[in-house]
């Protein structure tokens, strides 16, 4: 029996996402008593993954995956499962991730829980706690399959360093012709991504106007940050629909998140909520954010931002 | 081309959020319901193929007789035929067993689904349902053009979008940018009178042994109050962030 996580890479480096998972199966392993196995997927140093408790590492290196393909991906996951005994998979909330897991069930023929955003709350029967409602609610769901499946929701466990020696072996998987085929992949480079993104710095219709988005980029560029935005401003079409966040757009699991000229209707904060820390700024002291929010600025944007982003610049450049 | 679109009934966006009976079931208390948004884009994409490429648009839903009001007005917009599945839907491997069980028997070129349901926000039924079928799926779906029996697509991704190509028949995801916002199409009288003419075919449950089960509901600890820091003294913002938050 064993515990065995994917762990994700892009450009043949794991994610942090991948170590997040190790260091929820690491614990989960702990629990049950059993061994955690890493599989790693076409990458260059798995050796990063001693860091975080890993047993065993299980290395496939195949050009046939170079591309994703949620359809082979699966196959060589399930594979593994298979081969090593493993009673309980965890997986990342990458987009990926959240694209092969459901096939992976099929394939195990596992019962699975995604956005799950803690250890199980019991092992016996196997209860894991799940945030559904689009993050206004959480469900306690019993997984009672031979083999169970974890969605690991982003940011919610955290990254805990734990070193171990593991053994590494490789393994080879059939990779066949995927019903679906990648034509293209068009990624806007020089950006952080808002799913990667520890910090998300996101504008709303309270900027007024897509000539003064500098604001957020230029404070996003100080932090390291990605940039969002609400709904009605991808609309209007002052920001690419990619930047729009909340219920009906992407979701948002930062460390911050920080709220400008947004007023924080339900559906935009229910996308947001996983973050760690809210900051909002808005000239309205009413504005329903300020309810949701850990610190709030009540001002005009066009005031407090440019300051800021002195400010964190002074901060950046002295003793941090 | 036969295109189903699977329904999932939800509460409306603005919905206060409540539990009863020891915390074990939704409140529906006051509750308006509607198509899940993913879906009404999925919706909205069919009826362009109904009304561009002669597609005939079956609508789905896995739930009881509550569900049917959902199903009306995915006929008044435009879906040729309804169909219920009279089965609760607790556990979605079971509602894709479900849905897999109806498609066996047909001959659908297109499955939609949507990306996720906003009130159990699984993302699965969607895939489980290729899954079991054997068909090729593409999720959180921003574009779709089918000629003959090939679907030429585009799916967001963590920083970008991918595009790809499929044979049908395909099952896909759903979410916004397959359609826009101002695209999605609003009952009119007409297709109100005409919904109440068109079939709405209720089918057995497979009485199917769910995967998983839900034992209890919990809502998120009150949030403790803002702090709010003066316009003028924005150095304490960052140090809290600092110091405090340790965000930055
Ligand atoms: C089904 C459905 C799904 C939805 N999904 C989403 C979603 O996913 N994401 C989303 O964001 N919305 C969503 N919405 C829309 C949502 O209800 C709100 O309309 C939207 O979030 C409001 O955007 P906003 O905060 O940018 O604009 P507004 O609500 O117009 O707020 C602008 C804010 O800016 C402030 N402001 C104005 N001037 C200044 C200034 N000079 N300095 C500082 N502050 C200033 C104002 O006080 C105000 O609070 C959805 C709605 C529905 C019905
Ligand atoms: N009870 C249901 N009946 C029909 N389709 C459903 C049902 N539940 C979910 N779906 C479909 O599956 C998608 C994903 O749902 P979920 O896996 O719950 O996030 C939804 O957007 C619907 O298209």
């Amino acid at each position: 029996m064993s515990v065995l996580i994917f762990a994700e890479a892009e450009k043949r480096t794991f994610k942090k996402v991948g170590f997040e998972v190790a260091s929820y199966g690491r614990a989960l392993a702990d629990q049950l008593n059993v061994k955690l196995i890493a599989v790693a997927i076409n990458t260059d140093d798995v050796h990063a993954l001693a860091k975080y408790g890993v047993d065993h590492i299980v290395q496939i290196d195949t050009v046939a995956l170079e591309n994703f393909s949620a359809h082979n991906y699966a196959k060589a996951l399930a594979a593994v499962a298979k081969n090593q005994n493993a009673k309980t998979v965890v997986l990342s909330s990458t987009a990926n991730a959240r694209y092969l897991a459901p096939l992976l069930s099929v394939a195990l023929e596992a019962s699975y829980a995604s956005n799950v955003v803690a250890l199980p709350v019991s092992l016996d029967p196997f209860v894991v706690k799940r945030s559904c409602f689009t993050n206004k609610a959480f469900n306690h769901t019993t997984l009672s399959g031979a083999i169970n499946l974890i969605g690991l929701a982003s940011n919610s466990y955290g990254i805990h360093e734990k070193t171990s020696q593991p053994e590494i072996v490789s393994f080879s998987v059939d990779v066949e012709q995927d019903l679906v085929q990648t034509q293209s992949i068009e990624k806007v480079t020089g950006k952080v991504s808002i799913a990667d993104a520890d910090i998300v710095v996101s504008g709303g219709r309270g900027l007024k106007g897509p000539e003064n988005w500098h604001l957020i980029e230029d404070l996003a560029t100080t932090l390291g940050a990605a940039t969002a935005c609400s709904k009605p401003v991808s609309d209007m079409g002052w920001r690419p629909h990619s930047e729009h966040v909340g219920q009906t757009g992407k979701p948002v699991a930062s460390n911050l998140y920080i709220a400008i000229g947004v007023s924080g209707a339900i559906q935009h904060l229910a996308g947001i909520n996983a973050s760690k820390v809210k900051v909002v700024i808005n000239n309205d002291p009413e504005a329903p954010f300020f309810k949701a929010a850990d610190y709030g600025v009540v001002g005009d944007a066009f005031k407090v931002v440019p300051e800021l982003i002195e400010k964190l610049k002074a901060f950046k450049a002295g003793a941090h | 081309m036969n295109v189903l679109v699977c329904i999932s009934n939800v509460p409306d966006t603005t919905s206060k959020i409540n539990f009863v009976e020891n915390d074990t079931q939704f409140d529906t208390n006051g509750v308006q319901f509607i198509i899940n948004p993913n879906d009404e884009f999925g919706l909205t994409r069919a009826i362009w193929l109904q009304q561009q490429q002669q597609a005939e648009v079956t609508v789905l839903t896995v739930g009881d007789a509550s569900c049917e009001a959902i199903l009306r007005k995915c006929l008044a917009i435009g879906a040729q035929k309804a169909i219920r599945i009279d089965a609760l839907p607790t556990d979605g491997f079971a509602v894709a067993q479900e849905i897999a069980a109806h498609c066996k028997n047909e001959s659908y070129d297109l499955i939609i689904t949507g990306r996720e349901s906003i009130d159990y926000n699984g993302g699965m039924v969607g895939g489980i349902l290729a899954g079991l079928l054997g068909m090729g799926y593409v999720t959180n779906c921003i574009g779709l053009t089918i000629s003959g029996d090939t679907a030429s697509l585009s799916r967001e991704i963590d920083g970008g979008k991918e595009n790809l190509s499929a044979a049908l028949p395909l099952v896909i995801g759903a979410q916004k940018g397959l359609v826009e916002e101002d695209d999605l199409i609003i009952p009119n009288m007409r297709g109100i009178m005409q919904a109440r003419q068109k079939p709405l075919t209720v089918l057995p449950s497979q009485n199917l042994t769910p995967k998983t089960t839900i034992s209890k509901f919990e809502k998120p600890q009150p949030k403790g109050a803002v702090k709010l820091i003066a316009e003028d003294q924005l150095d304490q913002l960052i140090e809290l962030l600092h110091s405090e938050a340790k965000v930055i």
